[in-house]
């Protein structure tokens, strides 16, 4: 069987307020990504809004399956770095996505498959996550959105042997502010 | 031959000794040198169960090193006084022996003292005598097991080095410490997140590596006798791959503060950041040759990742490797002539070594998931990380790829060897 585990639980979405360097966001913006409709929300009452955080409609798309934003992992061949031709429209999304919340910041992390040298891998895992957030760059985000760093093959998402597995592990993902 | 080799073996004595709680390396022999001297281990004389011991730890170094082949001494009891029936010893095969004994002295400390002969030339050539206490008891053994090798290979030997390694067990890593016989596990760091490349320092007292432990890859450096440790290289990006140089002040490091992963030297207290090497690609595993005057290292700018060196002192970089898409890891024998290096064939990495005169390639080992080789001090053994039945083992190949041992713990998996230096 073939597991996948998500770096990252969407849950931790939830706990936005506080994570890394972003100021404690206010409650409501969590109750978006509790998965009740914003405009269901009839308790009379104020909304602080700190300018340029995202609106929860934004944060909601970042979860929601059916937003390309939900998608956060970049796929890489056997010892290559360059994100293929596929992965545009996806990394266009996103770019638009930070463009617009210009305080939402994002965590790009490079990880390799488990075979050969740790620390090869952990700088292959390194250029993985640069050429992540390079082609960002040339789609317009500010470089002061994004961070690249490796995991190298220290934090497998999938543990088996196997070449669909390890394909699985050659791989940048996506993490925005709050999710890491 | 195939012999596992207990290391409870030696008894209760030693129970004080191991922490209870470190899970033992035990070791598997898996093959032999062809050309072993036959020798001899009389039972040491003195208080059996603490003497036998101490034979059984000195018997276990001399065969693991594949150099010899042990004789049965039989049951006559001896010790370093008796005079030997060369004759005797000949006939039954033996051109070495050793006898020797174990007394206590009044301040409750033992006293060990041994010969060893030449059945030929029917002479004493060696003769030591030590003193310790029952804690030092295996201590004391590998220091007789390395002067009876000196002595009969003309080399030194390496049972009383210690080995640094990495053990992952559920959302723990720790790096321990033990004896080249994988005895007597030491932990010197427990985390929760990865730790990696593990290098000792020249003089053996401390260690570099690379811990994940601020959710980012930080250079520490970490003095194993007191426990203080300090950070050598933490920038921003990953901070990783250190390697000594010979005389001890500075470490070769990776850094990726300026892009990708680059080469840089700093001080051992994490000073005096200079760039080393530059190139658009990666650049990773430095290793500084043993005369300090040139860097190995892998690097993937000529489109796939091969060693290369380059002069410390500046210079162009020459390319090492050429055989294959997938060379790294780069460690030099002790004497600089022989570089170990992880070589890929299909999907199999396997330890390689090249004679750097004549630029062969021997691949030693048939396991398919070899990573981190590292020499024994003495050039003869290399240590390396491997996988067996899906589990981290350590194994250890000689430079001649005949000699064959593995080296595991129960239910963990070990990785990222490193053997220290010779003590001093």
């Amino acid at each position: 069987m073939r597991k996948i585990v998500l770096p990252l639980s969407l849950i931790t979405l939830a706990l936005l307020a506080g994570c890394g360097s972003q100021p404690p966001a206010p409650e409501q913006d969590g109750a978006g990504v509790e998965s009740r409709s914003p405009s269901a929300v009839t308790t009379p009452g104020v909304t602080p809004v700190i300018a340029g955080q995202p609106s929860g409609t934004d944060l909601a798309a970042l979860k929601d399956p059916k937003s390309p934003l939900s998608k956060r992992s970049i796929y890489f061949d056997l010892d290559s770095y360059i994100v293929k031709d596929e992965y545009q429209s996806l990394l266009g999304h996103h770019a638009q996505f930070l463009g617009k919340n210009g305080q939402m910041k994002m965590l790009i992390q490079g990880n390799a498959d488990e075979r050969g040298s740790r620390e090869y891998n952990l700088a292959l895992g390194q250029k993985r996550a640069e050429a992540v957030k390079k082609a960002l760059m040339l789609l317009g985000v500010k470089e002061a959105q994004l961070e690249s760093v490796s995991l190298g093959e220290e934090k497998p998402a999938c543990i088996e042997s196997t070449e669909s597995c390890w394909a699985q592990n050659r791989r940048g993902d996506m993490l925005y502010s709050g999710e890491f | 031959m195939k012999k596992l080799i207990s290391c409870l073996a030696s008894g209760i004595l030693l129970a004080s000794i191991a922490t209870a709680s470190l899970a033992q390396l035990s070791i598997e022999i898996t093959g032999a040198g062809t050309q072993r001297l036959p020798i001899a281990i009389a039972d040491f004389a003195g208080e059996r169960v603490i003497s036998q011991a101490l034979t059984s730890v000195i018997r276990s170094d001399l065969e693991r090193s594949g150099r010899f082949q042990l004789v049965d001494p039989g049951a006559a009891p001896m010790n370093e006084s008796t005079a030997p029936n060369f004759i005797d010893w000949k006939s039954r095969g033996a051109d070495a022996l050793a006898a020797g004994s174990l007394t206590g002295t009044p301040d409750g400390r033992y006293e060990t003292r041994f010969r060893l002969y030449d059945t030929q030339k029917q002479a004493a050539i060696a003769g030591q005598a030590l003193t310790h206490t029952s804690n030092q008891l295996r201590t004391t053994a590998h220091r007789i097991a390395d002067t009876i090798y000196e002595k009969l290979t003309g080399e030194r030997g390496i049972f009383s080095t210690r080995i640094a390694y990495v053990v992952k067990s559920a959302g723990r890593y720790e790096l321990q410490i033990a004896d080249a016989d994988g005895n007597g596990a030491q932990s010197a760091l427990a985390s929760r997140e990865p730790i990696i490349s593990p290098a000792w320092s020249p003089d053996g007292g401390k260690l570099a590596y690379v811990s994940f432990e601020a959710k980012k890859p930080i250079i520490y450096v970490h003095d194993l006798a007191t426990g203080r440790r300090h950070v050598a290289a933490n920038f921003k990006g990953s901070n990783s791959a250190p390697a000594w140089s010979p005389d001890g002040r500075k470490l070769a490091v990776v850094l990726t503060k300026d892009g990708g992963s680059q080469l840089y030297l700093v001080n051992v207290d994490g000073s005096g950041v200079t760039r080393l090497a530059s190139s658009s690609g990666i650049d990773t595993e430095p290793q500084f040759s043993p005369d300090g005057e040139f860097i190995y290292f892998t690097s993937d700018r000529g489109g796939s990742p091969q060693i290369y060196r380059q002069p410390v002192a500046g210079g162009a970089a020459q390319r090492v490797t050429f055989d294959g898409s997938y060379n790294v890891t780069p460690r030099l024998s002790p004497d600089g002539k022989t570089l170990a290096f992880v070589t890929r064939d299909g999907g199999r990495f396997r330890v390689a070594v090249m004679d750097l005169a004549t630029r062969q390639v021997q691949v030693l080992t048939d396991t398919a998931k070899d990573e981190s080789p590292s020499f024994a001090p003495n050039g003869r053994m290399i240590l390396f990380a491997t996988e067996v039945g899906g589990r981290g083992v350590l194994a250890a190949v000689s430079v001649d790829g005949r000699v064959k041992q593995r080296l595991s713990v129960q239910a963990a998996d070990v990785r990222e060897p490193a053997w220290g230096p010779f003590s001093k």
